[in-house]
């Protein structure tokens, strides 16, 4: 191995330690907030990803009847809590607070989709109809189970996951697709190709990053749910709602999910099961980080792209293996080092 | 359905003449799950597939089976108690079908397999497959290498069953060739990235490179060999052979070739090949009912299935009823006795010792050109 592959390679891995790095800053968000670990995270890139292939085309994604359906189960579900009071009036009014954002944004794309407008639109459609769906899966399958332990909303997790993947290969087909780079071109530093859109991606990613930290330092919203992850029922005392800032991470988590797959979608072909793998990795990094910090997630996300792209070009069979196995040790000392406490408050 | 079979049933029992019950075949293919690509295309031809042979009309019951063999194995053994399966058809990955095998040979059902799989002994007299197996795909790759001066051979494949099992047949192949296989590299289907394994192949230099990948996965070596200004020739199996695949791998796609079955160039075969005919008739019939461009090889092999019934069951009803034990094992006697049964994937000629039947007919070497699978003379 020569100076100019390990440039190469290096380049590979941070790159894909960028997109771990947003997945796992996903994950660490969702789970201060609200305590789930967020295994569908990698089903908002896939079809995120897939929607805006489908956009590219002229095809409409898939992805407006899953938000319809995920918006009809919220609308039964606010509205069945609110008959349960006996406030029928109520229950109408929550049940169209919920399907009529989702019937607008759905009517927005099966207009202007098939007219091409172009990438920017795209990307703006694409958001509309996947940010959305983080609330409405919020609301569907873990806000009923909000005070429940971390273990069963991990089983809600992985039943989201499941059902999210199974729903993607009926909306969008067995077969992998890409999308045009948002920036074509390319230029060579040294014996370096670099594309626009790999500058993008690292670009994008430190952006994104950094308007994380003000969101989380300077708004009101932010400190809000700052406060709800560092404890819940304080927050509650003061007068936060958690079922909101529930909801608000989990639009976020959408909303870096999108931001995910505008960057790598150009980049590789993304299946509608894609997602857990891209997602999997966000999670070692998000562990390997401790689930609680945003600096250590991207650190131990670009260590993981890093390992990942080294360990493809020394021992390509093995590369999953090195990847997933380098949270053992981690784990090993994390487990040694840090005090216990018990999960909730 | 139930009802009629049951009726039928009945009847049998009563009357006791065989002409009453229909013969019976069930279908499990893996229509979703991970080998959806395989399994869709498999499905759809199913209607395609004969309603009666030689006056007899033919039941097909079909399942899903989710790319599971557990669930594989629920699907036969339910349809084999309940519709009394004459004839199984399935699955359509290696590990379902091993497992619908296993089950075959204990209900003494013989079973056409829509995937090329190696079988345990006690499996294998009751398996017969309808692809091609892996050596003759290999042997056609080899025989261009050897022509076209391929000295060195590099490889890039799944880190799974089939990369392994083609890693096997091509070692065997080349023995003796005098090409040297290497560097060999590993990738995933769902890898993002396989940058590492790429610059580790263009390093080497080799003088073409063999993908052993399946559907749209297969792109991402060629996007990266191109993108890395490999110049060599790219090879790739019978797996690549869709058009999602050259959808994906876009201008890198060009020039690659790759052995697939005939019915893939069914309208650009020459006149005398034996599957042209009929595989044109089935890219007609498929497209109209899918779309333009929308045949696969893969359901192919699903239609082959419906050519050997055809075949087999009129020879194996002179010998039993259909839903006696006494008809299973004259046809399993008929199938493994065909004569140039002619496919969309060639033609078979089946013996004891070979529970596949095809030859050289069964392959053609075909090159992407402009978007689009071109025959190779």
């Amino acid at each position: 191995m020569d100076f100019t592959i390990a440039l190469f390679l290096i380049q590979d891995g941070i790159i894909n330690g960028a997109i771990y790095a947003l997945l796992a800053v996903a994950l660490v968000l969702v789970f201060a907030v609200t305590r789930v670990i967020l295994i569908p995270q990698g089903e908002f890139v896939t079809f995120a990803g897939l929607s805006l292939a489908a956009m590219e085309t002229g095809g409409v994604p898939g992805a407006v009847w899953l938000l319809l359906v995920l918006a009809t189960g919220a609308a039964v579900m606010d509205a069945g809590v609110a008959l349960r009071e006996r406030s029928p009036v109520k229950a109408a009014r929550l049940a169209m607070w919920n399907l009529a954002p989702a019937i607008a944004i759905a009517a927005a794309v099966l207009i202007l989709v098939p007219l091409k407008l172009g990438l920017a639109v795209n990307v703006v459609l694409c958001a509309a109809l996947i940010v959305p769906m983080g609330p409405y899966l919020y609301r569907v399958a873990f806000q009923p189970l909000a005070d429940a332990s971390v273990l069963v909303l991990l089983i809600a997790s992985v039943g989201a996951h499941l059902a999210l993947t199974a729903l993607g290969l009926v909306l969008f087909g067995a077969e992998g697709y890409r999308t045009s780079p948002v920036v074509s071109g390319s230029f060579q530093i040294g014996p370096l190709f670099v594309t626009g859109q790999s500058l993008l991606v690292v670009g994008a990613t430190l952006a994104l990053l950094a308007g994380l930290a003000l969101f989380f330092g300077r708004t009101l919203i932010g400190k809000a749910l700052k406060a709800s992850a560092i404890n819940r029922r304080g927050a509650r005392l003061v007068g936060i709602p958690t079922m909101l800032s529930g909801r608000i991470a989990f639009a976020m988590a959408a909303a870096i999910g999108v931001v995910s797959a505008v960057l790598v979608a150009p980049l590789t072909t993304l299946y509608y099961d894609s997602g857990f793998i891209i997602g999997l990795k966000g999670f070692v990094a998000a562990i390997i980080g401790g689930l609680g910090a945003y600096p250590a997630a991207v650190a131990a996300a670009l260590a993981v792209g890093l390992l990942e792209a080294f360990s493809s070009f020394w021992a390509s069979a093995f590369k999953e293996v090195i990847v997933f196995a380098s949270i053992l040790p981690v784990l090993l000392w994390r487990s040694l080092t840090s005090t216990h406490s018990d999960e909730e408050d | 359905m139930k009802v009629k079979f049951a009726l039928a049933g009945l009847c049998g029992l009563f009357a006791a003449t065989p002409a009453l019950a229909d013969i019976s075949v069930c279908i499990t293919v893996s229509a979703t799950g991970p080998a959806a690509s395989l399994g869709v295309p498999e499905n759809n031809t199913i209607p395609l597939l004969p309603k009666e042979v030689a006056g007899q009309a033919i039941n097909y019951t079909s399942f899903d089976d989710a790319t599971d063999p557990t669930a594989a194995v629920k699907n036969v053994r339910k349809c084999i108690e309940e519709q009394k399966a004459d004839l199984l058809i399935g699955s359509s990955t290696t590990p379902t079908t091993i497992a619908v095998a296993g089950v075959a040979a204990e209900t003494k059902t013989p079973v056409l397999t829509l995937a090329p799989v190696g079988l345990p002994d006690e499996s294998e007299a009751w398996a017969f497959r309808t692809p091609q197996p892996v050596s003759q795909m290999a042997g056609a790759l080899v025989e261009h290498m050897t022509a076209n001066g391929v000295k060195t051979l590099g490889f890039i494949g799944y880190a799974d069953g089939y990369g392994e099992l083609w890693l096997n047949v091509m070692n065997k192949a080349l023995e003796g060739t005098g090409i040297a296989m290497e560097p060999i590299e590993r990738f995933a289907r769902n890898d993002t990235s396989v940058t590492g394994q790429v610059l580790k192949l263009v390093a080497a230099r080799p003088d073409a490179v063999l993908v052993v990948a399946s559907g749209t996965p297969a792109a991402l070596p060629n996007l990266a060999l191109a993108e890395r200004g490999y110049q060599g020739q790219i090879y790739h199996t019978h797996g690549s052979a869709s058009l999602d695949f050259i959808r994906v791998a876009g201008t890198s796609a060009e020039g690659s070739i790759l052995p697939v079955g005939p019915v893939v160039v069914a309208a650009q075969l020459p006149d005398s090949h034996p599957s042209k005919a009929l595989g044109v008739e089935y890219t007609k019939a498929y497209e109209a009912a899918h779309g333009e461009g929308s045949l696969s090889s893969f359901g192919g092999h699903m239609y082959d299935a419906g050519q050997i019934i055809l075949a087999t069951m009129p020879v194996a009803m002179e010998k039993g009823a259909p839903g006696s034990e006494d008809f299973r094992v004259a046809l399993r006697d008929a199938l493994e006795n065909m004569k140039e049964v002619v496919g969309v994937h060639g033609v078979f000629n089946t013996s004891a010792n070979d529970h596949y039947g095809h030859d050289e007919r069964s392959r053609v070497l075909v090159t992407v050109e402009n978007g689009a699978w071109k025959y190779m003379e």
